[in-house]
């Protein structure tokens, strides 16, 4: 399976095609429904985000609190939809991936095409199975929205599948 | 009389929210283990692979299963010889809740409708109290997570409308949730009794076991359960929702008689990781 060193660079992002399966290691950012509303707001006031999102990838999650000797608990992917709202502001600012589950509008497809970015699909309802690719977890902002906080995870061969490439084809 | 201490409530609610948060319910586990036997697809096969590699990670290391350890939904039935003693049992059940998601390191969350501000610990539950003959009180505790939870639908038909109407309403329900709430699914069915009641049947649909021998005589109830789970693995839906032999695991329908002038159809979608865990105390 191809491997993938986070941060996405463009050429890496025009060279995935739906359906290529890969492993991405380097840095996420976790953000879920109240994150991305968050951002949102911060965008729609031209403020600057708590976090440079430029070239970064979001992963959609929310994960269990971490047993003692574990990085983070159970930490699969929530239903990608809900964010796509707040998705193309986004993506305008420079993040260039995200991971989740499930299909995406319309428009979201077509910012993905615009602003050249791509949609990883992790396979949900496999929190234990993806708990042991993070390696590393800290919250990174939004610490009072508990486990809706944008959490860092430093992730090692985190299994993923194209769902949405750049040229703004869907695996769906 | 037997007389009980609601403290044995909390504690029994306590462990089962870890058991089913941890401990895929075994004809969930052979459902699963079987559609993968079954499948040809090489990517699917791997999906299925995934999932059965998680539920023995999470039994193992006592991790659940799924991050979101959704909301307690807790079932109670009370044997009318039985006398609970000691605090209220609403707050029993709650108690257990917070002790059994805290224990289990599961993930908080409950919010405020309104706010969205979180409890912090998950309570309260959702709790049905059901009174029965004996001197036991059995209890279910179901974490119910919402990324399926979002996808349940209800409608009330015409009572004229045909099985045909039906079939249709339950099959684009499933259609509808798509590749969204971690397919295959186990789609439980309420028929009947009213708005509430049909909802309610549609949950309980949700406990009745997803594999083996299910019904000893062909009822039209599993009869229409044959029928539907038949045609909704021809959607193709699969695991991860990009394709493959199984789109649901199963088809459960639960029925009660209903009014002349209508007939409510509910449809919980329940994830590929069905979660519950029952005892008798």
């Amino acid at each position: 399976m191809r491997k993938i060193y986070l941060p996405l660079s463009k050429e890496t992002i025009e060279d995935l095609r739906i359906g290529d399966e890969v492993l991405l290691t380097g840095t996420i950012y976790t953000a879920r429904d109240q994150a991305h509303k968050r951002f949102f707001e911060l965008l729609k006031k031209n403020k600057k985000l708590p976090v440079d999102l430029k070239a970064q990838t979001i992963y959609y999650c929310g994960p269990t609190a971490a047993r003692p000797g574990n990085a983070i608990g159970s930490c699969g992917p929530t239903t990608s939809s809900r964010m796509d709202a707040f998705t193309p502001a986004l993506l305008k600012t420079g993040l260039k991936g995200m991971i989740g589950k499930g299909s995406r509008s319309k428009e979201v497809i077509s910012a993905i095409k615009k602003y050249k970015a791509v949609y990883f699909l992790a396979v949900g309802g496999a929190g234990a199975y993806l708990s042991k690719k993070v390696k590393r977890a800290r919250v990174a902002v939004f610490k009072d929205l508990g486990p809706e906080a944008v959490y860092e995870l430093s992730v090692k061969d985190f299994p993923v599948i194209v769902g949405i490439d750049s040229t703004g084809r869907s695996i769906y | 009389m037997r007389t009980i201490n609601v403290k044995e409530i909390k504690k029994a609610v306590s462990d089962l929210c870890i058991k089913a948060n941890t401990d895929l319910r075994p004809d969930v586990f052979s459902a699963i283990k079987k559609a993968a036997g079954l499948e040809t697809d090489k990517r699917a096969k791997k999906i299925w692979g995934v999932l059965i590699e998680n539920a023995a990670i999470a039994k193992r290391d006592r991790l659940a299963i799924c991050q979101d350890t959704g909301i307690a939904c807790v079932y109670l039935e009370i044997g009318r010889d039985v006398k609970l003693t000691g605090a209220s049992l609403e707050r029993a059940v709650n108690d257990g809740v917070k002790l059994g998601y805290r224990r289990g390191y599961f993930r908080a969350s409950i919010v405020d409708p309104l706010t969205r501000k979180n409890t912090g610990n998950n309570a309260p539950a959702v709790i049905k109290t059901k009174i029965v003959n004996g001197d036991k009180v059995r209890l279910t505790v179901i974490p119910k997570g919402f990324g399926c939870e979002n996808k349940n639908q209800i409608k009330m038909f015409k009572p004229t409308a045909g099985l045909k109407d039906v079939k249709k309403f339950i099959i684009d329900a499933v259609r509808q949730a798509g590749p969204d709430a971690c397919p295959p699914y186990v789609v439980g069915v309420g028929i009947g009794g009213t708005f509430e009641k049909a909802a309610e049947l549609s949950k309980e649909a949700l406990l009745k076991t997803v594999s083996g021998v299910r019904c000893k005589v062909l009822s039209p109830e599993c009869r229409l359960e044959k029928e539907l789970l038949k045609e909704i693995n021809k959607l193709k839906i699969g695991p991860a929702g990009i394709g493959g032999k199984t789109t649901a695991l199963a088809v459960n329908i639960c029925s009660h008689p209903t009014h002349i002038a209508g007939l409510p159809v509910a449809v919980s979608i329940g994830c590929h990781a069905m979660r519950s865990a029952t005892a008798v105390i």
